[in-house]
């Protein structure tokens, strides 16, 4: 029996993406028109039952953000939407804002009723310039249909959804550097506390969600918290978009339900990864991202859940799993994700904008026969601790994470280059 | 190609109710409208005093952001995306072919001013890799032959040569 689900990407691909008339079809905006029927209480109460992890990278329980938010007395309140993709190896939320909009629209303007915000916000990267404009137009057809707009489904609520774009930089994914580059300025991360629910656009209290955790929402409102839960893991419910990609012979997005299906069959099974491409060997995989974990054959029995690849040392992060055959080079692949870094780095802080150059310019010795020594090896652990505890944010707190996990895996791989003579002269 | 004029400015940025809150739009519309993908200095200078914006604010979004350029590129700019997925599967022959096709290294313009050649970071297409952004298209499990039908496709002006081969959201 087939493992995969479609309990957020209903319809993707098969409904036109900005037509109403198509998405009420196949059962949307069922979930807005239940929500408008109960209290924010009633809602929130429902998202914390579904146990549902931000599913943009950071995991964070929705239900605690949301009703954190609901206990502030400011107003107003926006709601903004993280649309600002850009982790390699993910394309998961390009997905829903390309061909299911207005499931994204809905979860938001379910939001918006929530917190009885006025103005929702979503921030699209810049490179995802086409889906910027046909998400205008679904906004634009929503309102026409009254599920956006004035006095929203006769329930007396207005709200209305704005398109922001990015202009190419990663870092704005990180929920403050957002809100910054929303106002219209660089964006660069703010220091925290204070708390985003509590100073967040324009200064105002603000929820910061991403597109998939705002496209659950329906269902949980629709199918109520509890079965929500029961499709997933207990820990945390409902599905997890993933997405194949580098060497697996079926990359694409898929939906799965958290903890009911392996890393093993994620890669292998006919219906996802189905694989490595030309029928090489799996050397190893990179979860979530670029700061995510790198994990390697001995842990694919591993269930995918968060609970289950924290345990493991991985994490489920933005949905990512790059596969790579044994053809890649660990040194080589950690040169390529270090370069990531070194580009994106916002240079705000030191251990983040120089610790990725020099830990590149120590991947570069170790990827040439006998150019690093034992010296070298003990400053790229060192480095590693550095960024890891001192970076101001996210970015340089993870930049280090595939390094520090491929070494579990690879020590021997680091090592091969490191002349012994050079060792013996240094010391 | 129409040198941009200072009415077309003035007319994005009315576009935008004059909201500096909307600078980071205002630019990407003037660079797209710019023929060049650039925001022009005397532009910088209009958006200032017509949004109220101090110009060192808006030289920090200018080189902040990636997508950005102070400086003339091709009409077409095309970037390679070099993140893991794409450069393991080989996106450095890729970047070897437009070369050959082009006749222009990585971060050149060709001489006629049509196109301009990076790499580049992510661009979300990965289940499609070796990908090339060529503004707002993007085009994926390239080979050679493709990489000379989009060149020839953006050179002569011919869009239909290339529609087959845009990758659908």
């Amino acid at each position: 029996m087939s493992k995969l689900m479609s309990l957020v990407s209903e319809g993707a691909g098969k409904v036109n993406p900005v037509s109403v008339a198509e998405y009420v079809g196949i059962g949307g905006y069922a979930g807005l028109r239940k929500a408008v029927g109960m209290t924010a209480e009633q809602v929130i109460a429902e998202v914390k039952k579904a146990k549902l992890l931000g599913r943009g990278g950071a995991a964070y329980p929705s239900g605690s953000k949301w009703e954190h938010l609901l206990h502030i007395p400011e107003t107003p309140k926006y709601i903004v939407c993280n649309a600002d993709e850009g982790e390699p190896g993910t394309f998961k939320d390009k997905l829903i804002l390309g061909r299911l909009p207005l499931k994204l629209i809905e979860g938001i303007t379910i939001a918006g009723f929530v917190f009885g915000a006025k103005a929702g916000y979503i921030y699209v990267r810049g490179e995802y310039r086409k889906i910027q404009k046909q998400l205008i137009q679904a906004i634009e057809n929503a309102k026409k249909e009254n599920f956006l707009g004035q006095n929203i489904l006769g329930r007396g609520f207005d709200f209305d959804i704005h398109v922001i774009s990015g202009a190419g930089a990663y870092v704005c994914g990180e929920n403050s550097a957002l809100l910054n580059s929303t106002e219209g300025k660089v964006g660069r991360p703010r220091i925290k506390p204070p708390h985003l629910a509590e100073v967040g656009l324009f200064l105002q209290p603000t929820l910061v969600n991403n597109v998939e955790s705002l496209s659950s929402i329906p269902a949980i409102v629709l199918k109520g918290g509890d079965e929500f839960l029961g499709i997933g893991h207990p820990d945390s419910g409902g599905t997890k978009l993933i997405c194949l990609s580098g060497h697996s012979a079926r990359t694409g997005v898929y939906e799965i339900p958290l903890g009911k299906v392996t890393l093993r069959e994620a890669i292998y099974d006919p219906e996802m990864g189905g694989g490595i491409r030309g029928g090489k060997n799996l050397k190893f995989f990179h979860l979530g991202g670029q700061s995510g974990a790198i994990g390697s054959p001995a842990q694919l029995d591993t269930p995918y859940s968060y609970t289950d690849l924290r345990k493991a040392g991985l994490s489920v992060g933005s949905g990512a799993i790059v596969v790579m055959d044994e053809s890649v080079s660990i040194v080589e692949y950690l040169k390529g994700v270090t370069e990531f870094f070194i580009h994106e780095s916002c240079g705000k802080c030191v251990p983040c904008r120089e610790g990725n150059k020099q830990l590149y310019a120590i991947l570069q010795k170790l990827s040439v026969p006998g150019a690093a020594n034992e010296g070298d090896l003990a400053n790229l652990r060192r480095l590693v601790t550095t960024m890891t505890a001192a970076s101001f944010c996210g970015l340089g707190q993870t930049a280090a994470m595939a390094l520090n996990t491929a070494w579990k895996h690879f020590k021997a791989e680091f090592e091969a280059n490191v002349s012994k003579t050079a060792a013996a002269a240094a010391a | 190609m129409q040198e941009l004029t200072e009415g077309q400015v003035l007319k994005i940025m009315e576009s935008y109710g004059n909201d500096p809150q909307q600078l980071i739009a205002v630019l990407l519309d003037i660079q797209e409208a710019s023929g060049r993908n650039v925001v022009e200095q005397k532009w910088s200078i209009l958006a200032s005093r017509v949004l109220g914006v101090p110009l060192s604010k808006i030289y920090d979004i200018l080189t902040f952001y990636a997508m950005f350029s102070t400086n003339p590129r091709g009409e077409h700019v095309i970037e390679i995306c070099q993140s893991t997925p794409c450069h393991f599967t080989e996106a450095e022959r890729v970047v070897g072919w437009f070369e050959e096709v082009l006749g222009v290294k990585v971060g050149a313009t060709t001489d006629d001013g049509a196109f301009t050649l990076f790499r580049t970071s992510c661009v979300g297409a990965c289940d499609v890799g070796p990908v090339a952004k060529i503004g707002d298209d993007v085009f994926g499990d390239l080979t050679l032959d493709k990489v000379k039908t989009l060149v020839k496709s953006f050179r002569d002006g011919q869009p239909n040569l290339r529609e087959a081969l845009i990758c659908q959201n």
